[in-house]
């Protein structure tokens, strides 16, 4: 087994002129790895809805990915509201975003059930009023799929 | 893999290149290095924009160009020009001296190029409607950005409208006019005059089809001095009446930005300009933009108005288009030759094989192994500068490292680094020199000074 490649990025939230940041960073890397394009739009469309939900509702936060030549993990890490009902928040349209931050094209209620559809693992913990952690796996090559 | 070679229309001129950067710096794709004091070009990555052609201050960009006497091969000689090309002209001079003077020089039949968006305009709305599972849809009007896709931006190539432009479905026209007039297939020669240099390699090597139906081209430039030089000499001379166009304002304003934008029906949006481009295509990647139908990109500011080989300040070609498509009395009168009576004809030729992605970026085809040279890359730049200042040949601090791990060139190329090591004293002075010479060549370093 080799030792994966630790990509890390930081965010803060209300940042949305930077939101996104992370996942293009992350993009590039799969592009010269020649990953095929359906997994990178996979791996891209969830680590920026992920990143997108830690700019909309908490306070800062931090990206963590690992790859190696069969998948990439990747941590998203806030500190912020936390999330009080899991399941609730992976149903479609459920949304707790402000209307500001609707008013801006977010909080559709889409984030989560948009990188479950999109991830082979998916793990998510939070503690209300200190943080989520949303944990999820792809794999990199098609027959992994 | 797919390693066949690509045609490029641009190529550099090794007598006249004085080895400097200016070409290395702006290439979109980093297609260029500097070795031995010359540009060189990595065909696999050149998607030819020419934006190397714009900033080389001593012209040692070429484009190629085919002999003009070629057209003396064919019995009818069709030269298409396109509306950027009337462009060009100052006011005083119109469209029926211009179409005159290129019979005198030669051709027998004069067509438009944006003959053929006026048959394109509904087939290319009518297939964004049917693929409405592809969104956006992207034109494949101008051959840098298909290249550009292509090679930077693989997983879009799907979105690309797998559809013959304006230029093809008026060569088709001409030719398939011209037979039903009598004349033989092969006593037909068609030219196109070109603002550019990517549509020559889209003629010479087209994407998506084995052969072009246009037999040769002109580079706008020569033909427009030529063109000019027989007007301003004879002035007081009487041209022959040609046939004024009539063409609609729709298809007069095509190759402009927001050409194909405006007619097409849905959201869509233009973007001109090879970086605002890429800026954008970069989001495209990123974010689902399902919400938006159509998207005309072109690689020159202005479109086709900027191409590289115009003359006219982009500006005064733009307004010029922009006024005749004002002038224009609607309806216009149709004969039977024209091309809506061809649109059943026309209509087998309209589609091109899909376009395939041809990757420039990853370091191996084996995801393991560009992983290793990844990391590989990731500690040369530890120790680079990032100075980007192309003193190694290679156009950035990433590409050399890049260039090293792929073993095209070597890391002790960056003065920075030759820097370090002479501190730690495992490095000569003899050494550096001779780095330096083996890319900028003998005479930069071959200097008195006083």
């Amino acid at each position: 087994m080799m030792e994966p490649m630790h990509l890390q990025y930081e965010l803060e939230g209300g940042n949305f002129t930077k939101a996104g940041f992370a996942s293009s960073e992350i993009k590039k890397v799969l592009k010269q790895l020649n990953v095929d394009a359906k997994t990178i739009k996979r791996i891209v469309v969830s680590s920026y809805e992920a990143e997108v939900n830690i700019v909309a509702h908490a306070y800062s936060g931090i990206i963590n990915a690992w790859i190696d030549n069969e998948k990439i993990v990747l941590h998203f890490n806030d500190k912020g509201p936390g999330i009080p009902d899991i399941e609730m928040a992976m149903q479609a349209g459920y949304s707790t975003a402000s209307p500001a931050v609707r008013e801006m094209g977010f909080g559709a209620g889409m984030g989560l059930p948009n990188i479950k559809n999109n991830v082979d693992l998916l793990e998510i913990n939070s503690e209300v009023n200190k943080g989520t952690l949303v944990k999820f796996t792809i794999g990199l090559t098609p027959e992994m799929n | 893999m797919n390693n066949k070679f690509f045609h490029h229309a641009l190529y550099f001129s090794k007598e006249t290149c004085i080895g400097c950067t200016h070409c290395m710096r702006v290439c979109p794709t980093q297609a260029i290095r500097v070795r031995n004091g010359k540009a060189e070009l990595l065909p696999n990555r050149c998607i030819d924009c020419g934006e190397c052609y714009r900033v080389c201050p001593v012209d040692a960009v070429k484009v190629e160009q085919d002999d003009f006497n070629l057209i003396y091969n064919y019995k009818y000689r069709v030269v298409l020009i396109p509306g950027v090309f009337l462009g060009q002209f100052p006011e005083d001079i119109n469209q029926q001296q211009i179409y005159s003077v290129l019979i005198e020089l030669g051709f027998t039949h004069v067509c438009e190029v944006e003959t053929g968006a006026e048959i394109l305009k509904s087939v290319m709305a009518d297939y964004i409607d049917e693929n409405l599972h592809i969104r956006p849809m992207i034109s494949s009007f101008c051959p840098a950005i298909v290249r550009l896709i292509q090679v930077k931006f693989p997983s879009l190539v799907n979105h690309l409208i797998p559809l013959k432009q304006p230029l093809d479905i008026a060569g088709f026209y001409a030719k398939q006019l011209l037979i039903k007039q009598g004349a033989e297939q092969d006593e037909i020669g068609v030219f196109y005059i070109t603002p550019c240099a990517a549509k020559i390699a889209a003629i010479k090597s087209p994407v998506g089809e084995t052969q072009s139906v246009i037999d040769g081209v002109i580079n706008i430039d020569f033909a427009y001095n030529k063109v000019l030089t027989i007007i301003r000499q004879s002035k007081s001379k009487k041209f022959p009446s040609a046939k004024e166009s009539n063409l609609s304002p729709e298809s007069i304003l095509w190759a402009l930005t927001t050409g194909e934008s405006s007619v097409m029906r849905g959201r869509s949006l233009a973007i001109d300009g090879i970086s605002n481009v890429i800026e954008f295509l970069e989001q495209l990647e990123n974010e689902e933009m399902s919400n938006i139908d159509f998207l005309e990109l072109r690689a020159c500011d202005e479109s086709c108005a900027g191409g590289i080989l115009t003359s006219s300040n982009r500006f005064f070609t733009s307004e010029r288009l922009r006024n005749r498509a004002k002038s224009v009395q609607h309806p216009a009168e149709r004969n039977e030759n024209d091309i809506h009576n061809f649109r059943e004809y026309l209509s087998k030729h309209f589609s091109i094989e899909k376009i395939k992605p041809r990757s420039m970026l990853k370091l191996d085809e084996n995801i393991g192994s560009a992983l290793e040279k990844m990391k590989k890359v990731n500690e040369l730049m530890e120790i680079l500068p990032y100075v980007d200042c192309g003193i190694c040949g290679s156009p950035t601090c990433q590409s050399l490292a890049e260039d090293t791990v792929r073993n095209e060139t070597e890391i002790s190329r960056c003065i920075f680094i030759q820097r370090i090591l002479e501190q730690k004293g495992t490095f000569t002075n003899e050494e550096s020199v001779k780095i330096m010479k083996e890319i900028w060549g003998e005479g930069k370093l071959d200097k008195d000074l006083k």
